[in-house]
């Protein structure tokens, strides 16, 4: 069993920068075909400031900590027994390549079913631009089995 | 540039256009996880797998549902999404092809603003459902 005392647990405040290239990347790892994820002109003729960033990558910027696993180890929560239970995003500002974005996680929440078999890590992760405007919010729910 | 679709012409039950992937790939794998920064071996490494209980890598979450995303940001563009939501059901694996689909489920207003509600699954070639959520899209 995980110890309920970590809810509350935070992890530092962590910075990432928006790269061109990274979202480039990334769109065509997920098979995308919009020009818009690609090409400056395109995005700012579609009405971005730059590449838009997609509706997912929010999750993967958050991972660019030096060891986005850390957390796993000391909680002692076995990262091979960590599956993805449920994502969720609200979007307050579009962001694009250029932006600098900083995000704090809490960890607010943990429950059990099955008699303990599961049990699910909710996470919530804020997100504010450079200029300190509040742009996303997602949350993250691990599921350990201890099958 | 994309338009909006209209609110007026929207119905409850209305389908989105679905966005089929093509199987998927060992390769494919490798490459989101080097994309994406989710470096979580259970996705690339057979023998972290195995060691793990399961019988082969699985494919990212996060990969599904960015196929989701993109079925909707094919119908709205992506500045009209407010709320993205889902739920993964069941593992996705190599070889599996992944259709998102979505359909609408709800129209409703608050104050002067115009919102749709859609929900979508994200199925593999047997029907069955690997992850499900929905999103909140507004219009003007």
């Amino acid at each position: 069993m995980i110890d309920r005392a970590i809810i509350g647990f935070r992890t530092k405040p962590f910075a990432a920068e928006v790269e061109k290239g990274r979202l480039r990347l990334f769109a065509k790892a997920i098979g995308e075909t919009d020009p818009i994820y690609f090409d400056e002109a395109a995005a700012r003729a579609a009405g971005f400031r730059s590449l838009p960033v997609p509706l997912t990558f929010l999750f993967c910027l958050e991972m660019e900590r030096p060891d986005p696993y850390d957390w796993f180890d000391q909680l002692g929560i076995p990262l091979g027994r960590a599956l993805h239970g449920e994502q969720s995003f609200e979007y307050h500002n579009g962001t694009c390549a250029g932006d600098v974005l900083t995000f704090e996680s809490e960890i607010i929440d943990i429950y059990d079913k099955r008699g303990g078999a599961l049990e699910f890590l909710v996470q919530e992760n804020h997100i504010t631009d450079q200029r300190g405007d509040r742009v996303a919010k997602f949350t993250r729910t691990l599921v350990i089995r201890h099958d | 540039m994309m338009q909006l679709p209209d609110y007026e012409a929207i119905e409850v039950g209305d389908e989105l256009r679905p966005l089929s992937l093509p199987p998927i790939t060992r390769q494919a794998l490798a490459v989101y996880c080097g994309a994406s920064g989710d470096h979580n071996p259970i996705h690339v490494d057979i023998d972290f797998a195995r060691e793990s209980g399961l019988d082969d890598v699985i494919a990212h979450g996060m990969l599904v549902m960015a196929y989701m995303g993109r079925m909707l940001t094919q119908w709205v563009p992506q500045s009209a999404v407010r709320q993205f939501d889902t739920r993964f059901l069941a593992m996705t694996r190599v070889g599996d092809r992944i259709t998102a689909s979505g359909r609408v489920a709800e129209k409703y207003t608050d104050g002067d603003k115009r919102y749709v509600r859609v929900e979508i699954v994200a199925s593999d070639q047997t029907g069955e459902a690997k992850t499900s959520g929905s999103a909140v899209i507004a219009l003007a």
